[in-house]
């Protein structure tokens, strides 16, 4: 499987854009609508032309019509051939390449297989549903042994279970059989699940490329952090093991309870929605629950982003819009913030 | 009980036909028609109906109809399909054809007659031009639409799994286009029966229409309903075949 590399390429939104993708990885591309993700996705294909250059393990292949540059294709909306079975549609490409009958019937029945579809060879796409019309054309895509696999919101339009059923599976297949693969999302839970390394993609332009936790941890400028969610990163000066499962982090006047894996823990991301606001003084123990002034309100699309000043730290904090107009906040207010414990994301 | 009447319903059809048959035979013997002919009853029509077949007047009128009709919208529709492929297919040829297309496609069949009665003389290639007219630009016309209709990215998919253009047309676009294709088959299969008839009282002295009209000037108008008769079960029969060979190739898919 070869290494991918994209050389200043220019196409519609996409400016300049430099992008290595390593032998049998699997690369995120993470980005809000219109990015340009699937542009770079059909530029890799050679579906469009393009400004620029596609290397493939350093070959530069910008000549290579689609049809002989060896990469399968997962479009959002699958595209399953109506007019062919499910069998049919899986042996499309390999009797497109003229294969000998007998090794097209193998490949389909091992791949029926390895898709768990075995028993649906016969039907026609009209009679299947969404998670099993999903798996034929993985498995239609798959048929050639294609060099690098490109999927474009493959599941963005199945049901949240399956969607994350399916997920798991993709990524096992995905290093069983070592493609090199590139994964289009606008979801940041999904590209945090499956991603070797993300490329978060804004405006046509490659904003940051790392691992998941590089971006969530460490967001290259505002644009990205916005992206994610503007988390509140915490810097922890050291952190004990309370034992029962949790561990206490200190970052500055914060001590924050945290579920203990035995890792230590160097950086801690809050993110906004995930961080409660109350007027009054919350019942309970004084766990994750802190202090603070309000230092600026800001409305947003789907609620109201407030910063808090916590002791050296500013914390940001979503309310959503009905429950702020029933309280009483403004710059200078004292309010307390309460930690959801499950959503802390550590690093 | 709407389950118990969809059970009725393949007998049900002869019903309303039965009825009209009745009544038509009742007014036609009760003299109740207005008028100096005479309305003959379905009986009379009948037993016309087996005379003329008996002394093989009909048979070989109708004969000379049904090889025009088949000669002529074959080779039109077998034309219509491989210019409106190519120009379905060929972005730069429907450029070039279609204003020409769109400017003839409109003239009814039978208009082109008088131009093709001095072209072409008074012989059996009169009326198999007409009927290949009278085919070939709608079946063109469904074609064009048919393969233009079909979504690109069904094209990009085969591309990608590397299938030659020929292959993706031959295997994706026509299969797709094909309920297209065929609505333009069935509509022009009726068609050529009505032209053909129209045909065949205005300039051929054989074939069903050319027998309405000797009819006519002898005023049998049982002969005349005889004719008719024919024709109505032709246009039906030869819509129904293509709906028939369309539900065969489309209905496991659509």
């Amino acid at each position: 499987m070869p290494s991918i590399k994209l050389e200043n390429i220019c196409k519609y939104i996409c400016r300049n854009v430099e992008l290595e993708i390593s032998d049998r990885e699997l690369l995120v591309l993470l980005g809000p609508s219109g990015a340009g993700k699937t542009t770079l996705l059909n530029i890799i294909a050679g579906l469009t032309d393009y400004d620029g250059s596609v290397l493939f393990d350093s070959q530069r292949v910008d000549k290579l019509p689609a049809s002989k540059r060896g990469v399968g294709y997962l479009f959002q909306d699958l595209f399953l051939f109506p007019h062919l079975d499910v069998s049919a549609n899986i042996a499309y490409g390999l009797k497109a390449r003229k294969q000998p009958h007998d090794g097209i019937q193998e490949r389909v029945a091992e791949l029926l297989h390895l898709m768990k579809i075995s028993h649906l060879a016969e039907r026609y796409p009209k009679n299947l549903s969404g998670g099993e019309k999903q798996r034929v054309a993985l498995a239609r895509a798959l048929a050639l042994s294609p060099r690098v696999l490109l999927l474009d919101e493959p599941l963005s339009s199945l049901d949240t279970q399956t969607a994350k059923y399916l997920r798991t599976e993709l990524k096992q297949l995905q290093k069983k059989l070592g493609i090199t693969t590139i994964y289009v999302t606008h979801d940041l839970a999904e590209a945090e699940e499956m991603a070797d390394r993300i490329a978060v993609i804004q405006d046509g332009q490659l904003q940051q490329l790392g691992k998941p936790e590089e971006v969530f941890f460490y967001p290259v400028n505002e644009a990205v952090s916005d992206f994610i969610g503007a988390p509140n990163i915490l810097h922890c000066d050291h952190c004990q093991s309370l034992g029962q499962g949790v561990m206490e982090a200190s970052c500055g006047a914060m001590n924050i309870i945290l579920p203990d894996d035995g890792n230590p823990v160097r950086r801690i991301a809050l993110f906004p929605r995930d961080i409660y606001v109350s007027e009054t003084k919350p019942p309970g123990p004084e766990v994750n629950r802190f202090k603070g002034v309000i230092t600026s309100i800001k409305p947003l699309g789907d609620g109201v982003r407030l910063e808090v000043r916590v002791g050296e730290h500013k914390l940001l904090a979503e309310v959503p819009h009905h429950i702020f107009e029933d309280m009483d906040l403004s710059v200078g207010k004292e309010v307390f913030l309460i930690l959801k414990l499950r959503r802390i994301k550590v690093y | 009980m709407i389950n118990g009447l969809k059970r009725l319903r393949p007998g049900w059809g002869i019903v309303p036909v039965l009825i009209f048959l009745a009544l038509w035979e009742i007014i036609a013997r009760l003299n109740l028609t207005p008028g100096q002919f005479n309305f003959p009853p379905f009986s009379t029509v009948m037993v016309e109906f087996y005379q003329l077949t008996a002394n093989g007047v009909l048979g070989e009128n109708f004969l000379a109809s049904l090889t025009r009709v088949l000669i002529g919208f074959c080779a039109g529709s077998i034309a219509g399909l491989v210019v409106g492929t190519a120009m379905g297919w060929t972005e730069k040829l429907n450029k070039a054809l279609h204003p020409i297309v769109s400017l003839l496609y409109p003239i009814p069949a039978l208009g082109w007659l008088p131009l093709l009665m001095l072209w072409i003389g008074i012989n059996e290639l009169l009326p198999i031009t007409i009927i290949f007219i009278c085919s070939f630009f709608p079946v063109l016309y469904n074609t064009v639409t048919g393969i233009r209709n079909v979504d690109k990215d069904y094209i990009r998919v085969a591309r990608t799994l590397g299938a030659s253009d020929i292959k993706i047309l031959t295997t994706v676009v026509m299969p797709l286009a094909l309920p297209n294709i065929f609505t333009g088959f069935r509509l022009e299969a009726g068609m050529a029966w009505r032209v053909i008839i129209a045909a065949e009282m205005v300039a051929i002295p054989t074939g069903i229409g050319a027998l309405m009209m000797k009819a006519e000037s002898l005023i049998r108008i049982d002969i005349i309903i005889v004719c008719l008769i024919v024709l109505a079960v032709m246009c039906l029969s030869f819509e129904k075949f293509f709906e028939f060979l369309e539900t065969k190739m489309t209905a496991k898919w659509r």
